[in-house]
């Protein structure tokens, strides 16, 4: 009698599983399927709300003294909000790469500009701008790391940190294919996790990695690059009008200087980095 | 849903895998533990009441993910500890207070009575618990230590912060692969309650079959 009840109970919750996802499903697609959507709420509200990073220096940071986000993101962001609609208010919104494209789908933010490679699989669930910003896949290693590059990883044994739902993590795969991924929640903890020896390097694009290595002396970016990551814009589907607002204010701010003084203000001082190599 | 679970079956499958072998390895060691402390808090000598006391409060207090990370970016500069490791060891001596305090409360349970009849037989402490006072505290605590059992397997996600392969690190992984945001956590709700649901059924059976 035990086992009928267990199997009985499993069953209920099984079923109830699949109503509940079907119901979500719906609404998640309803609440995105006018066209135009975001760019009609921004004109209406006169709020952009960009999803950002907070963890990854030179490109979004808080700042904890004084509470603020930071970075070329963060002023690109404030920027082209002021070419889409001039009376808007910007509203920043800290994600990660793990949670940033469920919060734009479910409509929290209007769009990210989070170090966000434009990829062929996330193009099927999201709307890219043209690129802003071309990043490269590199690795960041301890001081007293042999690695040199990305062939002394592909080892068995060698286990290589990356952050979930970066696509660095599956690039990785192609490169070092004998080696483990080890993902972790954030950039934050996947740095500890390098300090403490959790993993023989940690993989990401050099845009986020040179911000490792300015603060921290303990680690270094070797190798180059061995991707080309072209970071974009990304809006939920079907907002045509927004996608173009947002081209139309990146180039206004190449052919007016505004871009340029961005990068160099953020990137001229790494070293290491050429800031006219990933600002193009 | 049925689509997603068979397209990335392996997955979850290694998932449920780990979090079986992490709670079933948290699970001994933590009973074995928790025992070790309730004994440690109970036995006639106060230094070594105040050890068990002492690690019951922080353990116990301390979230669990803190622990874990305590071990994970802390402890592994100095032994080799992965994020399974790491997780399990946060997992067991997290679980270790709650079911030391759990037990002492079984024992304290048991009549004053029983274990002054056992000294007055002339058997020796040791003796006294042993055979007269701990089988019947093992009776009363059966169901609180189910329920401890039934958080251990679900706190087992923890693991999942630390890299530990577990099943809520897959659902992580696959959720931002495919963009399915709903149906991975669905599918991995329903693999822990195929462990939770049985324990605590098998709990309720020991509980009904030890009442009479």
């Amino acid at each position: 009698m035990q086992m009928k009840q267990v199997a009985g109970a499993a069953f209920s919750f099984f079923a109830a599983g699949l109503l509940m996802s079907g119901v979500t499903q719906t609404t998640v697609h309803a609440a995105s399927s006018d066209k135009n959507e975001t760019y009609e709420r921004i004109q209406k509200t006169h709020k952009m709300n960009w999803g950002v990073k907070g963890d990854t220096k030179l490109m979004g940071l808080m700042n904890i003294e004084s509470g603020k986000l930071e970075g070329f993101d963060i002023d690109m962001a404030k920027e082209i909000t002021k070419r889409v609609d001039p009376k808007a208010k910007v509203e920043l919104t800290q994600i990660t790469s793990g949670t940033r494209v469920p919060m734009l789908l479910n409509g929290n933010i209007d769009s990210i500009i989070a170090t966000m490679t434009i990829t062929p699989e996330r193009e099927k669930v999201v709307d890219f701008s043209e690129p802003y910003f071309n990043a490269g896949q590199s690795l960041l290693v301890k001081n007293s790391s042999d690695v040199k590059n990305i062939k002394d990883l592909d080892r068995k044994g060698a286990r290589i940190l990356g952050v979930q739902g970066s696509n660095s993590i599956e690039n990785v795969k192609k490169f070092a294919p004998k080696a483990r991924i080890v993902a972790l929640p954030d950039y934050a903890t996947a740095l500890t996790a390098l300090q403490s020896g959790q993993g023989d390097a940690l993989t990401t694009d050099n845009g986020i990695l040179y911000g490792m290595a300015v603060d921290n002396k303990g680690v270094k970016v070797v190798g180059g690059t061995f991707t080309t990551e072209p970071y974009g814009i990304a809006v939920d589907k079907d907002n045509p009008k927004l996608v173009k607002a947002i081209n139309d204010a990146v180039d206004d701010m190449k052919s007016d200087g505004t871009y340029d003084k961005l990068a160099k203000k953020w990137f001229n001082d790494v070293p290491g980095m050429d800031w006219k190599e990933v600002a193009k | 849903m049925w689509s997603l679970f068979t397209s990335h079956a392996s997955e979850f499958l290694t998932g449920f895998g780990w979090t079986i072998l992490s709670s079933v390895i948290a699970l001994i060691g933590s009973t074995i533990l928790g025992l070790g402390f309730a004994l440690l808090q109970i036995v006639p000598n106060r230094w070594a009441n105040l050890v068990g006391k002492i690690y019951i409060e922080i353990v116990r207090n301390i979230p669990l993910l803190v622990i874990t990370m305590f071990f994970y970016v802390v402890v592994a500069n100095i032994f080799k500890l992965n994020g399974f490791i790491s997780g399990t060891i946060g997992l067991t001596l997290y679980t270790s207070a709650f079911i030391a305090e759990t037990i002492r409360a079984g024992i304290n349970a048991v009549d004053s009575g029983q274990y002054e009849g056992g000294r007055a037989n002339g058997m020796s402490w040791w003796e006294t618990m042993r055979y007269i006072v701990l089988p019947q505290a093992i009776h009363l605590v059966i169901p609180p230590l189910g329920n401890q059992f039934v958080n251990l397997i679900k706190n087992s996600s923890v693991l999942a912060f630390v890299a530990g392969l577990d099943l809520m690190y897959q659902a992580n992984m696959i959720s931002q692969l495919t963009f399915d945001t709903f149906n991975p956590y669905i599918i991995v709700a329903i693999f822990y309650l195929m462990l939770t649901m049985p324990l605590s059924y098998y709990m309720r059976y020991l509980e009904e079959k030890n009442a009479h």
